[in-house]
């Protein structure tokens, strides 16, 4: 790679910042808490027995690495570009995150917390810090808002088998933004002996950082699926971005290959033209939200505004950092797709290709087939189908009146 | 030489400690707010903390966001918030006016902006939650250029180093938190604010306010002793929220409590 590549860059820098975004944006109290993680994950990231630890959880405890599928009906039914599915829907837990909470859990044991907390939207990152509490024995309570309480009542009841204490928060708008809030305040007054496990890609430095090395997993097995499978890179990326976890584990690993373009899909719910979406990159400004600087949705005041998903994973009016970089230095294109176009999907993936995605994961697959169509046939798209669809049956059901 | 320095140095010539109350503006009206703040002073403030609403107000308990949740009902902007101090000021010239908050609506307003409206307003300094000095170095330098004190926080969890940095960048005074948690929290232990302000004091010659879990005049007066000046917030603002049908009422009751803490601290 040539040295005046600008995206051959390692980033974030010092002090968390991926250009303008990022940061380190925290009451006092959180500060030493945030410089003893960055302290021990810079120790770690290197150390060849957590590295091993962290490999050997992923390979037979999650199950990876994930198949890298050639959807052929769906492919067809588009008459463009072959789709690829990066199944991270067929981790153990049901989606990517477990790839993220494997690693931060080992943190939390290397660190000596006994305690770990979570903030969720859908339910899978809950499910999955759930998950690995149990695995390693950790006290676990999740933080939720009520609305998706509500609305995600299955992952609910699965933290609780899971021996978790779901913690529904009545705050605010009562969504995954005021379950971080949650989740932050009694980080602050617990910090000595608990260890907070976010589970996307934004957060005060260092959590960026450590989501997004855990997940670029994803992105790795892709570039080496893709040598194997297709015989060489695809030609673009597309994965749904809420917070953003799921697009930078795949994204990346490619960062520094501009010849491979990267699509992040956001919610577009009821149309970007009003504000009933959460597409902080399509129609937000830089703000300063838990704890980084990065692209929000909020009104003429600086008031962080409510958003609205059919996704509760995607309900979230900010994004990682890193994706907000990646889009002022134009590497990659943030896009939408609106709760229609991720429903339609949905029903294309499950019918052509016997496979349910999460409604989070429809979004991505919207865009793709909309991309598919505007390329040529030899060339080749990767989707990250970050979960599967299990946890949304009731709410399609509900949308297509059947009382499942 | 700003009003924040002038109060704290007459307070010492008086053998006295600082009792700085806080409220948010705007909760539960707009209307409220200018009234509340002379009152506070008729009662023995020397200082006030007005909060700037926000709506992902992460380092408070439920009092707080509740009053932010009240006070964004009727959209109490910042622009409204620097009107009130504006309008405090028609009769008070003297009592120093800090507002406390986050970093967002601020950023949103734009640093130049705000700056200037906030010294014209008659603003004294300025005390961000979710801005520590590292991510502050433009706009503190372009805060004190115009005047506007830098509070800073320091936490139980500070280090010493920390410690310095903060001392080095901050003015008027520093806000220490009492313990590790969110505002209005219950169990303050003055042994141990003791021990950490001796600590505090090795690297902070400005003064100290000590807030975080202060709700009476027996616990302010039992800190103020190794303190400047107690910062005292969630009990007045249950007050406030108690009352939010009667204005008068709300005055009466705030008085009350923030006259007793003087008489306590006095004492």
């Amino acid at each position: 790679m040539s040295t005046n590549n600008p995206f051959d860059i390692d980033l974030p820098d010092a002090r968390g910042h991926f250009g303008i975004h990022g940061g380190r944006f925290v009451s006092e109290t959180l500060t030493a808490a945030l410089e003893e993680l960055t302290e021990t994950y810079e120790k770690l990231r290197n150390d060849a027995d957590f590295q091993a630890a962290f490999d050997k959880d992923l390979a037979h405890y999650v199950g990876r690495p994930s198949p890298l599928y050639l959807a052929e009906r769906l492919t067809e039914a588009c008459g463009g570009a072959q789709i690829w599915l990066k199944r991270e829907d067929l981790n153990h837990t049901g989606a990517h995150k477990v790839n993220n909470t494997i690693g931060q859990a080992l943190l939390a044991k290397f660190m000596g917390k006994k305690k770990v907390i979570a903030e969720t939207g859908a339910g899978q990152h809950g499910v999955a810090s759930a998950t690995v509490a149990a695995r390693f024995g950790l006290e676990c309570k999740v933080f939720m808002g009520s609305t998706d309480v509500e609305r995600q009542k299955l992952n609910v009841y699965r933290m609780k088998l899971l021996g978790a204490e779901v913690e529904s928060v009545e705050s605010g708008t009562k969504t995954l933004k005021d379950a971080m809030n949650e989740a932050m305040r009694h980080w602050v007054t617990n910090v000595d002996d608990t260890f907070y496990i976010i589970g996307t890609a934004a957060g005060p430095h260092p959590y960026p950082m450590l989501v997004r090395d855990f997940q670029s997993v994803i992105g790795r097995e892709v570039q080496r699926q893709s040598e194997e499978q297709i015989g060489r890179q695809p030609d673009a990326l597309v994965a749904c971005v809420g917070g953003g976890s799921n697009a930078i584990g795949l994204f990346h690993p490619y960062i520094k290959y501009p010849d491979v373009a990267m699509y992040g899909v956001e919610a577009g719910g009821l149309g970007l033209d009003g504000d009933q979406h959460a597409a902080p990159l399509s129609k937000g400004i830089p703000g300063v939200l838990h704890g980084n600087r990065t692209y929000l949705m909020e009104d003429e005041n600086g008031q962080i505004m409510g958003t609205h998903s059919i996704s509760a994973g995607l309900d979230y009016p900010g994004v990682g950092p890193e994706h907000s970089w990646l889009k002022d230095v134009e590497r990659a294109t943030y896009v939408a797709a609106t709760d229609d176009e991720a429903l339609d999907a949905f029903h294309k993936l499950t019918q052509l290709e016997g496979i349910m995605p999460a409604l989070e994961s429809s979004h991505a697959v919207a865009y793709a087939m909309k991309l598919a169509a505007t390329m040529d046939k030899d060339q080749a798209i990767v989707v990250n189908l970050s979960g599967r669809g299990d946890k949304d049956i009731h709410t399609i059901a509900a949308l297509d009146g059947v009382t499942a | 030489m700003s009003r924040i320095k002038q109060a704290f140095e007459t307070l010492e010539g008086q053998g006295k400690k600082a009792l700085i109350p806080y409220i948010t503006a705007g909760d539960p009206q707009k209307e409220a707010t200018v009234p509340m703040m002379h009152a506070l002073v008729d009662a023995g403030a020397d200082i006030i903390e007005l909060g700037v609403p926000f709506s992902d107000p992460m380092a408070d308990g439920p009092t707080i966001q509740l009053a932010c949740e009240r006070a964004l009902a009727h959209n109490t902007s910042l622009h409204d918030v620097l009107g009130m101090v504006a309008e405090f000021r028609k009769t008070n010239d003297k009592t120093p006016v800090v507002l406390m908050g986050y970093l967002n609506p601020v950023e949103r307003m734009g640093y130049e902006e705000f700056a200037t409206s906030a010294v014209a307003s008659g603003v004294d300094g300025v005390l961000m939650v979710d801005l520590p000095p590292e991510e502050a170095i433009d706009v503190a330098d372009f805060f004190k250029s115009r005047d506007l004190d830098m509070i800073y926080l320091i936490a139980p969890t500070t280090k010493d180093e920390r410690m310095e940095a903060i001392a080095h960048a901050g003015s008027g005074y520093v806000y220490y938190v009492s313990l590790k948690g969110v505002t209005g929290s219950k169990a303050l232990d003055v042994d141990d604010v003791a021990r950490n302000l001796e600590r505090i004091r090795r690297h902070v010659s400005i003064p100290v306010g000590v807030g975080f879990g202060i709700s009476n005049g027996e616990t302010a007066a039992a800190v103020s002793k190794v303190c400047d000046g107690v910062i005292v917030g969630s009990a007045i603002v249950n007050l406030i929220a108690a009352n939010a049908e009667d204005a008068a009422a709300a005055r009466t009751d705030v008085s009350a409590l923030v006259n007793s803490m003087r008489t306590a601290l006095d004492a």
